[in-house]
């Protein structure tokens, strides 16, 4: 089906399914009750996780296929939101076009990089990468204002050009749209204490992630993608059999630059500014920590840490004390208070460090991400006990 | 002139003079040996070849035309695989895959970006990876792990991965090395079947004595970077030299 096997088109439709259901999935309790804020069900968020998830999945076909790992994909995350933010300023409101140069941009920043870069492998390779993010998030900041905005970040004004759109009446800033369909407008269902949100750019970003994912899945199971994978266990190997390593290393780095360049020019879609902080190296580190914890080298590992992280820095960075007091005042005053104590390092503004016990957990005892979780899990459960040796990539 | 011809050629490594005037020409559709004791520099020879090193000095050519400067893959394209001392497999894919990457290299060259088109779907390059497995028999172990294999079954993959490229000229860098008894037989079989089944020529590196008599057309003596005596296997058996050079090493 599509040009997939039986197990890869199941995941696709598994991976369909969550996305069109999401609202319904994220949002399991109600509204009035105390849990509600663990409901991750709102517009904002769910373009995030899909946002990041395609992020993810593009650097999974760099990081996952060839091992090469890169500490300066965000740059081109960054790359992406400018460009699409100047589409918007100069051409029309339209995301489609900026879309298009998002990746075009990244692509070609990606060649540049890349060219430079993977003429070193292994940790002179990642500092490389990391070098030029550095760099780039600096132009941006400082010699590069009339581009970027500099620290303000690029925003829209309300005498921008934006030659195809009709000349703006309304006085205020024109709002992204596809064709019209404006990307803010959303339906809100409610249903028995429930309160659902289907917004026109979630379902944009979803599709977008949905193909996008499609893509990885055919070219991990393509000859290129062997070759990839051939060059991550043994490029002495692939240089003695006839094949240039250099070009398809740079191949797949300009592809997984383009798909960090449609994320940025999604995010930009969804809020159009775009600011240099999105190419500092956190942003980097952050796609390299999604892909590890979700499973680098599988094909669903990077969509999973991505909603992993974005979960975790949006609903638990919000538990603050008073939340947690409440949780727990059914208690005696002092047990209340020493529970309150124990937990309040981890939430909050202490999430980060929950995701790092739990990281460091996952790569010592899940070396495979999560996804080695969820089989082995399934395994203990009886389903799936097929060996996966004729499957290396899964 | 043969299809390899080296001549000339010198290489050190700092202070040690691996190779030293190096001639060696083999002829083509023939199996030529090359043998010697324990750093004779017989592997710095085949690392010449096939433009993992290159020599301080000389030439080497293949079909007339210069190796040298030239980067392993092209080398590769021109005909030449190697066989080397500890197999070079990809050991994180399967055996199928670990055969069938030769053959895409030998049908689209160099690189190409082949990215939506399944690869178990392209049947003529599975059908051919699988044929030459069928010959090694080792068929069952298709979807094996390549790094789950024994040592002898890696040699014998890495010797299909190099054969489905239908290589002009097949370097064998010690096949046998730590293989049982029975093994080298089979190995010496195989070889014997492949010179006579295909166009191919081959140098071969051993020291196991039983195979080098066994397959070998010419045999050249190296002992310390410098070839000692080039000639038919008959007359380097009782050879002084190659006693001399064996024996000086024992003791
Ligand atoms: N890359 C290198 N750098 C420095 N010295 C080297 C290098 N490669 C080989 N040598 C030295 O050159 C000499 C020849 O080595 P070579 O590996 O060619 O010997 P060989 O004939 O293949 O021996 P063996 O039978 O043990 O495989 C040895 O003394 C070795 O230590
Ligand atoms: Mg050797």
């Amino acid at each position: 089906m599509l040009g997939l096997n039986r197990r890869d088109f199941a995941m696709l439709l598994l991976v369909a399914a969550l996305a069109l259901f999401a609202p319904f999935i994220l949002n399991p309790f109600p509204t009035a009750s105390g849990l509600s804020q663990f409901n991750a069900g709102y517009p904002d968020l769910m373009q995030r996780f899909v946002i990041f998830g395609i992020f993810a999945i593009g650097f999974n076909i760099l990081f996952g296929l060839t091992g090469y790992l890169s500490f300066g994909h965000a740059a081109f995350l960054g790359v992406g939101s400018y460009s699409a933010v100047w589409m918007f300023k100069l051409l029309s409101m339209n995301v489609l076009p900026a879309l298009v140069l998002s990746v075009v941009i990244a692509g070609l920043f990606a060649l540049l990089i890349g060219y430079v870069s993977l003429r070193r492998s292994g940790i002179y390779f990642s500092i490389l990468t990391l070098a030029f993010a550095q760099m780039s998030f600096n132009l941006a900041y400082s010699v590069l204002t009339p581009i970027t905005n500099g620290e303000t970040g690029l925003q829209l004004a309300l005498d921008d050009p934006r030659i195809l759109d009709a000349a703006n009446t309304a006085g205020s800033v024109p709002v992204t749209s596809l064709f019209g369909l404006e990307m803010r407008s959303a339906v809100t269902l409610d249903l028995a204490g429930w309160s659902f949100t289907f917004s026109v750019g979630y379902y944009l970003c979803a599709l977008i992630m949905l193909v996008a994912f499609y893509i990885s899945v055919r070219l991990f199971r393509s000859p290129f993608g062997m070759m990839l994978r051939a060059i991550k266990t043994n490029q002495q190997r692939v240089n003695y059999t006839g094949l240039n390593s250099r070009p398809y290393t740079l191949a797949a780095f300009v592809i997984s630059g383009m798909y960090a360049g449609l994320a940025g020019g999604l995010l930009a879609c969804m809020d159009p500014l775009a600011g240099a902080d999105r190419m500092q190296w956190t942003a980097s580190g952050e796609v390299v920590l999604m892909t590890i914890l979700g499973g680098a080298g599988t094909l669903i590992g990077p969509v999973l840490g991505a909603g992993f992280i974005k979960y975790f820095e949006n609903i638990f960075s919000k538990i603050n004390d008073s939340i947690l007091h409440q949780w727990f005042s059914f208690l005696p005053d002092w047990m209340e208070n020493l529970l309150v104590n124990i937990f309040y390092p981890f939430v909050g503004k202490g999430w980060h460090l929950t995701l790092g016990i739990l990281f460091m957990l996952v790569v010592i005892f899940l070396p495979g991400g999560l996804v080695q979780g969820g089989q082995k899990i399934a395994r203990k459960l009886g389903f799936g006990k097929k060996s996966n040796s004729d499957t290396p990539a899964e | 002139m043969g299809i390899l011809n080296v001549q000339n050629v010198n290489k050190r490594f700092g202070g040690l003079k691996a190779l030293s005037n190096v001639n060696l020409d083999v002829k083509e559709n023939t199996v030529h040996a090359v043998i010697g004791p324990n750093g004779a520099g017989k592997s710095t020879l085949l690392n010449c070849l096939v433009g993992k090193l290159i020599p301080d000095t000389g030439t080497v050519t293949f079909q007339d035309k210069s190796v040298l400067g030239k980067k392993p893959f092209e080398i590769n394209q021109m005909g030449i695989s190697r066989v080397f001392q500890t197999p070079e497999i990809f050991s994180d894919l399967s055996v199928l895959e670990n055969v069938m990457i030769p053959c895409f290299a030998r049908r689209d060259g160099s690189f190409k970006v082949n990215a939506l088109s399944n690869m178990m779907g392209q049947r003529d390059m599975v059908d051919q990876a699988e044929q030459m497995l069928i010959d090694l028999h080792m068929i069952d172990k298709r979807n094996m792990h390549a790094a789950s294999m024994s040592r002898g079954d890696k040699r014998r993959l890495e010797m299909a991965m190099c054969l489905v490229q239908q290589p002009r000229l097949l370097l064998l860098d010690e096949p046998t090395a730590g293989m049982a008894r029975a093994d080298t037989n089979n190995t010496i079989d195989l070889l014997k079947q492949i010179k006579a089944e295909r166009d191919i020529t081959m140098v071969i590196i051993e020291h196991d004595m039983h195979v080098v008599f066994s397959l070998s057309d010419r045999i050249t003596v190296l002992a310390q970077g410098t070839p000692l005596v080039e000639d038919i296997p008959e007359n380097i058996k009782g050879h002084p030299k190659v006693k001399e050079a064996y024996l000086g090493e024992a003791a």
